[in-house]
């Protein structure tokens, strides 16, 4: 039983008000006022009349195939990136794990890209895929590998454009998931593989009986927070197609940000954000029921 | 470790040996892939007139030059900016510690009518994209006169940082033993002097976590600043790279000089809290 401290009763809230005043004004009441928005053909002009339209806004959304494609690269974008950086994290976490030299130097280097600014590696980026011979990528595919025989024109086509943004994120994000799968790794009890290498078991069913199930749940924090980052992707691909062209490169992020703010469409936009936040947190669910669940048999 | 055990590994040394070397060569193979592309940028930004990358590449300049960055601070008021990110990212953290940090001590050691209701809101609020909120904040924003306003940013970047750093204290202060507190109430103290005199010397691990994490994110926002924003006078660093970007021909070697400024001292900063860094990201997630 935890020893209550004596207090009055108006104590915690004198700690609790300043933080929580500036974290309503800014973010619960914006996501009640979004909502309210999203309703209305609002009008940001001085002087003009914001019309109540219902539903309108949410019905026109539906019906609009710049955001149905909008959504498909969203996910296609969240799908890859994802993937991507699960499965080199945690091999390069599993191999940090078992070096016995250099755990922190390596653990560091590969932490740089992740507090990196966006918009500087976005341009890094969009430098380093130029479609000249010249051009890093084409470089090293062309002239220093052999594996093409002609530079790759990566910003002239959608598909090559969406290899940039891809690997971008990627990269920018293994160390993160490294990081923290390496520390689910290091709490993994030593005992038990030496339980298992009694038992015979090699180290790739090791790997699968031991290691996996036990960083289940940190494997699932992983993936949630993968995912609801995916779904917020929007600078890279901002900054180096501009969603264009003709919005085939959009994501559901900076079609929003277009249609409001060049545009000035708030009401379209407020709708649009509501479909994109209502989509993460139905996906977060349903992989923390689906996931959990399984846990628990 | 004991006999047993050491025998049992100078049987298997050898094959330990060689999958030592192989892993550290695949790790050095992944440093050498994921450094590239920074490696390149600082190559980049000590290059003149680097409209087009040359042919054939250039890791190390034939004829390097400090002229871009010499460009970069004589130019649209770069300096400037730099002064502004400063500004904005070194008050964000003060206030997002001091704030999250009072708000923390609440949830960790009182009990208080609708702590759940508020505890469990800011949580789920976590999941949803912070981008999202852009045209709501635009608007409230606008009626309270905050647009192109330097306090403006300050104060939007510091609600946006508060959830999870919130969380982060609220974890550590939980971590800690009550006896302190306790006979310090007992001799007098009220939670004012507990907080400032007890809570605060503790937690100085957790707090440079927040500091150094709600820092960086000021620093490096964009899309806020640039949506809000119209003064020359008052542009962040990351809208005046961006800025030296051409409409028909881009100097690489001065938008990477430039960038170069912004990334070095979050650099410094990634370096010298290394380990608040590490902390800061783990918990919650492996305890899970």
């Amino acid at each position: 039983m935890r020893s209550k401290l004596h207090h009055r009763w108006f104590v915690p809230y004198l700690f609790l008000l300043p933080g929580l005043a500036l974290y309503v004004l800014w973010m619960i009441y914006p996501l009640g006022y979004e909502f309210y928005i999203s309703f209305f053909d609002w009008k940001i002009m001085p002087g003009q009349h914001s019309e109540f339209i219902g539903l309108d806004n949410y019905d026109q959304v539906l019906h609009d195939k710049y955001f149905w494609t909008a959504l498909e690269n969203t996910a296609r974008y969240t799908a890859v990136t994802v993937f991507g950086q699960m499965i080199i994290g945690l091999a390069l976490a599993v191999l940090v794990h078992r070096v016995f030299i250099g755990k922190r130097l390596f653990r560091a280097i590969y932490y740089v890209p992740v507090i990196t600014s966006w918009v500087v590696v976005s341009f890094l980026f969009q430098f380093l895929f130029s479609s000249d011979r010249g051009g890093f990528v084409n470089y090293m595919l062309v002239s220093v590998l052999g594996i093409l025989d002609e530079p790759v024109l990566w910003m002239t086509e959608t598909k090559t454009a969406w290899i940039i943004i891809y690997a971008l994120g990627i990269w920018k994000g293994i160390g993160w998931t490294m990081v923290i799968f390496l520390a689910a790794l290091q709490s993994v009890p030593v005992e038990l593989y030496e339980v298992a290498a009694i038992d015979g078991a090699n180290e790739w069913r090791q790997f699968q009986h031991v290691t996996l199930p036990l960083i289940r749940r940190t494997t699932l924090f992983i993936m949630v927070a993968l995912i609801i980052g995916g779904f917020q992707a929007f600078i890279s691909i901002y900054l180096i197609t501009g969603g264009g062209p003709l919005h085939r490169t959009e994501v559901v992020l900076s079609y929003m940000y277009d249609r409001a703010f060049d545009r000035l469409r708030f009401g379209y936009g407020a709708s649009l954000s509501y479909i994109l936040a209502l989509i993460v947190v139905g996906v977060s669910f349903a992989q923390m029921r689906l996931f959990g669940r399984q846990e628990t048999d | 470790m004991n006999e047993t055990n050491l025998s049992m590994h100078s049987v298997r040394n050898r094959s330990q040996l060689r999958l030592q070397i192989f892993f550290l060569i695949l790790l050095c193979a992944g440093v050498i892939i994921a450094m590239s592309p920074m490696a390149y940028m600082v190559s980049t930004a000590f290059k003149r007139n680097a409209y087009t990358p040359e042919f054939p590449l250039q890791f190390i300049p034939n004829d390097p030059t400090l002229d871009n960055f010499d460009t970069a601070f004589n130019s649209r008021n770069f300096d400037t900016a730099l002064f502004n990110s400063v500004r904005v990212a070194v008050a964000t953290s003060a206030l997002v510690t001091i704030l999250t940090s009072m708000m923390a001590y609440a949830f960790a050691r009182f009990d208080f009518f609708g702590k759940n209701l508020i505890f469990y809101t800011i949580l789920a609020m976590m999941m949803v994209p912070t981008m999202m909120l852009i045209i709501p904040q635009f608007l409230v924003a606008k009626k309270l006169d905050l647009l192109n306003s330097l306090n403006g940013l300050v104060l939007v970047y510091s609600a946006g940082a508060m959830a999870f750093n919130m969380f982060l204290l609220r974890g550590f202060f939980e971590g800690l033993p009550r006896e302190l507190e306790e006979s310090a109430l007992i001799d007098g103290a009220n939670h004012f002097v507990i907080f400032t005199r007890i809570m605060i010397p503790l937690a100085k691990p957790a707090l440079s976590t927040v500091a150094v994490f709600s820092f960086l994110g000021a620093w490096d926002e964009y899309i806020w600043a640039l949506t809000v924003l119209t003064d020359v006078e008052k542009r962040t660093l990351p809208i005046a790279i961006a800025n030296f970007r051409g409409v028909h021909s881009t100097d690489w070697g001065l938008i990477f000089a430039a960038s170069l400024t912004a990334v070095i001292p979050t650099l410094i900063i990634f370096i010298v809290f290394q380990r608040y860094f590490v902390q800061g990201i783990t918990t919650g997630a492996v305890k899970g």
